[in-house]
C-alpha cells in the first residue's frame, strides 16, 4: 500500500498502490449488487443496483487493464497529479452540466407551457431542481474541493498523497455517488430533504467515499515534511470532518427494507427541521465557505506572489468561523413551529457570523497589498478579487436576512434564491474558476493559458450575468414579499397568490438571461482550457512543486 | 494574547490535535440547539386530533416527496397576519409530529399547502394536477398527468408502516397487518370502512379521490394526502394563549 520505493531486494515487488485490493472490492461489489438487484422487487432499488453494477464492473475492467498494462506503478519521487487532472476535468464538466440544468429550470418557471412536457414527468421542476442544486454544489463544488485539496495538501506538506490508489477510489467513488444521486432524482428517488435528497443507499456509499477522502487527506498531513500545517489545510480539514458529521446525522434513517430504495428519517417534525437546517446551513458554511476559503488561502497568495496578509487574523477568523457557523441554522426557520429560543439563538449567531466572514475576506483582499497592479494585468487575479467581493457582499446580506423582522419579508421569496446565487455564482464560482485557471497550466506543465483575452471575456460576461441574476431576484423577491402582505384600504388582502406569481414574469426572464450569460462564461472557459492543453509543454513549468513554506507564508509574522 | 498565538503553533504541528479541536468546536452549537428539542416538553404542543397517516396517505406523502413538491410549496404557515388570513391558523409543531422527515419547505413558488385539505374539491385537484393552466392560466406549476395513469404500487406498504413504527409513529400491529386492506378501503367507497375507521378514527376522507372507482392510482394517493393537510388538529380545544403554548 505504502508508496515508499521498494528498494533493491532480490524480488522486486512492483508497488501498485493497492490496485489489486480495489479490484477485489470492485468484483465483490458487482457480485453483491447483482444478487441484491435480482432479489429486490422494487424497481427503483433495481435501478440503483444497475448503476452500482455498471460502476463496479467498469472499475474492475479499468483496474484489470491497468494492472496488466503496468499503469499503476507508484513513483514515490513525484506528486500524485493524475487524479487532480481528472478532478479538474470533472469540475468543469459538472459545472457546465449543473448550470445548464439551472437555466432549464429557470426557463420552466418563465415559460411553463414551452418547457414542461406532460409525457416526460421526470423532467418536471420538482425532479430536476435537486439535480441542479446537487450538480452545482456537490458535483461542481465537491470535485473542485477534492481536486484542489489534493493539490494543496501535497504542495504545502511536501509529501506525496497518502494511500496510493485510494485517491482514485475517492475520485471515481465520488463520480458514482453523483450519478446515483442525479439519475436517482430523475427516477424519483429522494428522501425529500433539501440538499440532502439522496436516499439511504447512496448516502451510505458517500459515507464510505468520504472516509476514504479523510484518510487520504489526513494521511498526507501525517507524512508531511513541513513542521507546520498550512492554513489552507486547516480549512480543508474542517470542511471534510464537519461535512462527515453533518452528513451522518442528517441522514440517519431506517430503510423500508434492505432491498427497498425508500427509507424514513429517524427524526420527525420540529427535530427533523432543526437537524435539516443545521445540516443545510452548514453545507453552506463548511462545503461552500470553509472549503473554498482553503482554496482562497492557497491560490490567491500563489497567484499574487504575495504572502497571506495576517497570520493572526487567519487564526482568529478560522476558529470563530467554524464555531459560529454551526449555530446559524435556525435562521431558516424563523416564525415556524420551531421554539422561539432556538430561532433567537440562530439569529444572534448569524449576525455574529458577519465578523469572521469578513475576516476571511479582508485577509484575502489585503494579501494583494503591493500587488494591486496585477488587477489590471492579470484577469485571473481580478476573478479572485471579484470572488472575495461577492463573498463579502453575500456574507453581509446573510446576517441581514437572518434578522427576524427582515426574514418575515424575505423568507419563502426569490430574495433567498438571489442570496444563494450571489454566494454561489460570485464567490464559489469565481474562486473556483480562478483556481482552475491556475491549476491547468501547472498540472499540464504549460507556460500559461491559451488566451488571457478569453479570461477577460469570461470575467465580464459572468460578472454581468451575476448582477442581472441577483438584481432580478432582489426585485422579484421583495416585490412578492410585499404583495403577499399588502392590504386594501378596506382591510382585505390586496392580491391573490397567483397575481404575485404572474408579477414576476419579467424578472424571471432577466434571471434566465443572467444564468445563460454565466453559463456562456463557463463554456468560454472550457474552450480556453482545452486550447491550453494543446499548447507545447514547457520544461520550466515545474515551479509550483516548490510550495510556500507554511511557517513563512504570512506577512509580518 | 500573544501566548494564545504561540500556543496555537501546537495545533499547527499536530494534526490529530487540530482534528480533535475542530470536532469539539463544531459540535458545541449543534448540541446546544438540537438536543434540548428532544427533552423540553414545551417543544411540541399538546393538541387534540392528531393521528398517524393512513396507509393511503403514507403513499400519497411519498409521492409528494418523490415529485419534489416541497421545493415550491411550503407547508408551514407563519403567525403573521397576512398568512393566517390567506392560509388559515398558523402551523403547530404538533401537526408535523409524525412527519419523517418534515416537509415545511423553504420557498413559495406556489402557495402554502399546510391547510389545503378540504379547500378544493377532488375534481379540482385532479384537473389541476393534470394541467395546472387549465384552471389557473398564469400558473407555473408542472403538469402531473402521469399520476392519473400510474396504478399505485403499494406492495411494500406493510414494510413502510413497520418502518415508520420503528422510527416512532405509533402504529399498532393490527394496523400494520391490514395496511394494504385499509389502503384499498379508503379509496373505494364500495368497501366496508369499519376496520379502517377502527384503526384511524372518524376524521377520515373515504372515497374515490379521482383515479376511477375500479383502481387505485397515484393520483388517488396524492389527493388523499392533500385533502387531509392541516385538518386534523381540533382548534376549538386549542388555546393559543395558554402559557404552555407561548413558546
Amino acid at each position: 500500500m505504502s508508496s515508499s520505493p521498494s528498494s533493491g531486494s532480490a524480488r522486486t515487488i512492483v508497488d501498485t498502490g493497492g490496485a489489486p485490493i480495489l479490484l477485489i472490492v470492485a468484483v465483490l461489489g458487482a457480485l453483491l449488487f447483482t444478487a441484491a438487484t435480482a432479489l429486490s422487487q422494487d424497481p427503483l432499488f433495481q435501478f440503483q443496483g444497475a448503476i452500482f453494477i455498471i460502476g463496479f464492473l467498469g472499475g474492475a475492467a479499468a483496474l484489470t487493464w491497468g494492472l496488466s498494462a503496468g499503469r499503476f506503478k507508484q513513483d514515490a519521487s513525484r506528486y500524485t497529479d493524475g487524479v487532480i487532472k481528472a478532478g479538474v476535468i470533472a469540475t468543469m464538466f459538472w459545472g457546465a452540466a449543473g448550470m445548464l440544468v439551472g437555466c432549464i429550470i429557470a426557463a420552466q418557471l418563465t415559460w411553463p407551457t414551452i418547457f414542461y412536457f406532460p409525457d416526460y414527468g421526470f423532467l418536471n421542476f420538482g425532479r430536476i431542481r435537486p439535480l441542479h442544486t446537487s450538480a452545482v454544489i456537490f458535483a461542481f463544488g465537491g470535485n473542485a474541493l477534492i481536486a484542489t485539496s489534493f493539490w494543496v495538501v501535497q504542495r504545502t506538506c511536501k509529501a506525496k498523497l497518502f494511500g496510493g490508489m485510494t485517491a482514485w477510489f475517492v475520485f471515481w467513488g465520488y463520480q458514482l455517488f453523483i450519478l446515483l444521486a442525479g439519475l436517482g432524482y430523475l427516477m424519483g428517488i429522494t428522501q425529500g430533504q433539501e440538499y440532502a435528497e439522496p436516499e439511504w443507499l447512496t448516502d451510505l456509499w458517500l459515507t464510505i467515499v468520504w472516509v476514504a477522502y479523510l484518510v487520504v487527506f489526513l494521511g498526507t498531513i501525517w507524512k508531511r515534511k513541513e513542521p507546520h500545517i498550512y492554513v489552507a489545510n486547516w480549512f480543508y480539514l474542517a470542511f471534510i470532518v464537519t461535512i462527515a458529521i453533518l452528513h451522518i446525522f442528517n441522514n440517519l434513517a431506517v430503510p423500508v427494507s434492505l432491498l427497498n430504495h425508500r427509507s424514513y428519517e429517524v427524526w420527525s417534525g420540529v427535530q427533523s427541521a432543526m437537524v435539516q437546517w443545521w445540516y443545510g446551513h452548514n453545507a453552506v458554511g463548511f462545503l461552500l465557505t470553509a472549503g473554498f476559503l482553503a482554496m482562497m488561502y492557497y491560490f490567491i497568495p500563489k497567484r499574487a506572489e504575495r504572502p497571506i496578509y495576517s497570520y493572526r487574523l487567519s487564526i482568529v477568523h478560522f476558529w470563530a468561523l467554524i464555531f459560529i457557523y454551526i449555530w446559524a441554522g435556525p435562521h431558516h426557520l424563523h416564525y415556524t413551529a420551531l421554539p422561539q429560543w432556538t430561532q433567537t439563538l440562530g439569529m444572534t449567531f448569524s449576525i455574529m457570523l458577519w465578523m469572521p466572514s469578513w475576516g476571511g475576506m479582508i485577509n484575502g483582499l489585503m494579501t494583494l497589498s503591493g500587488a494591486w497592479d496585477k488587477l489590471r494585468t492579470d484577469p485571473v487575479i481580478r476573478m479572485f478579487v471579484a470572488s472575495l467581493a461577492f463573498y463579502g457582499m453575500s456574507t453581509f446580506e446573510g446576517p441581514v436576512m437572518s434578522i427576524r423582522a427582515v426574514n418575515a419579508l424575505s423568507h419563502y421569496t426569490d430574495w433567498g434564491i438571489g442570496h444563494v446565487h450571489s454566494g454561489a455564482l460570485g464567490w464559489v464560482g469565481f474562486v473556483t474558476f480562478g483556481s482552475m485557471y491556475c491549476l491547468v497550466p501547472w498540472l499540464w506543465k504549460k507556460d500559461g493559458l491559451y488566451s488571457n483575452k478569453l479570461v477577460e471575456w469570461h470575467f465580464w460576461i459572468a460578472t454581468t450575468g451575476i448582477l442581472l441574476y441577483i438584481t432580478a431576484m432582489w426585485v422579484s423577491g421583495i416585490m412578492e414579499g410585499l404583495m403577499w402582505r399588502a392590504y386594501t384600504p378596506q382591510g382585505f388582502l390586496a392580491y391573490s397568490f397567483i397575481e404575485t406569481v404572474a408579477a414576476k414574469h419579467v424578472e424571471f426572464m432577466v434571471r434566465l438571461l443572467g444564468g445563460l450569460m454565466y453559463l456562456s462564461g463557463v463554456i468560454i472557459m472550457i474552450y480556453n482550457l482545452v486550447r491550453t492543453l494543446g499548447l507545447p509543454s514547457s520544461e520550466r513549468a515545474n515551479h509550483p512543486a516548490v510550495a510556500l513554506p507554511a511557517g513563512l507564508a504570512f506577512a509580518g509574522e | 494574547m500573544a501566548s494564545i498565538f504561540k500556543n496555537h503553533a501546537k495545533l499547527e504541528r499536530h494534526s490529530m490535535l487540530l482534528l480533535l479541536f475542530i470536532v469539539i468546536v463544531v459540535s458545541i452549537g449543534g448540541l446546544v440547539e438540537i438536543t434540548p428539542l428532544f427533552f423540553l416538553e414545551s417543544t411540541i404542543e399538546k393538541v387534540d386530533g392528531m393521528r398517524p397517516y393512513t396507509p393511503l396517505e403514507v403513499e400519497g406523502r411519498d409521492i409528494y416527496i418523490r415529485e419534489g413538491c416541497y421545493l415550491c410549496h411550503s407547508a408551514m404557515i407563519r403567525p403573521l397576519r397576512d398568512e393566517v388570513e390567506r392560509y388559515g391558523h398558523y402551523s403547530l409543531a404538533a401537526e408535523s409530529m409524525y412527519d419523517h422527515p418534515f416537509q415545511w419547505g423553504s420557498k413559495r413558488n406556489g402557495p402554502d399547502l399546510a391547510r389545503v385539505g378540504g379547500k378544493y374539491s377532488d375534481a379540482w385537484h385532479r384537473d389541476h394536477l393534470i394541467n395546472p393552466r387549465s384552471l389557473v392560466p398564469e400558473s407555473i406549476m408542472p403538469p402531473y398527468r402521469f399520476l392519473a395513469e400510474h396504478d399505485l404500487d403499494y406492495r411494500d406498504i406493510k414494510d413502510k408502516l413497520r418502518t415508520l413504527k420503528t422510527v416512532g409513529v405509533p402504529y399498532s400491529e393490527a394496523e400494520i397487518a391490514s395496511a394494504a386492506e385499509d389502503l384499498k378501503a379508503q379509496a373505494d367507497p364500495n368497501q366496508s370502512p369499519t376496520k379502517l375507521k377502527a384503526h384511524y378514527g372518524d376524521k377520515l376522507n373515504i372515497r374515490d379521490f379521482g383515479g376511477g372507482p375500479d383502481r387505485v392510482t397515484e393520483m388517488d394517493a396524492l389527493i388523499a394526502y392533500l385533502q387531509m393537510q392541516g385538518t386534523l388538529v381540533d382548534f376549538s380545544t386549542y388555546k393559543a394563549d395558554a402559557p404552555a403554548n407561548t413558546r
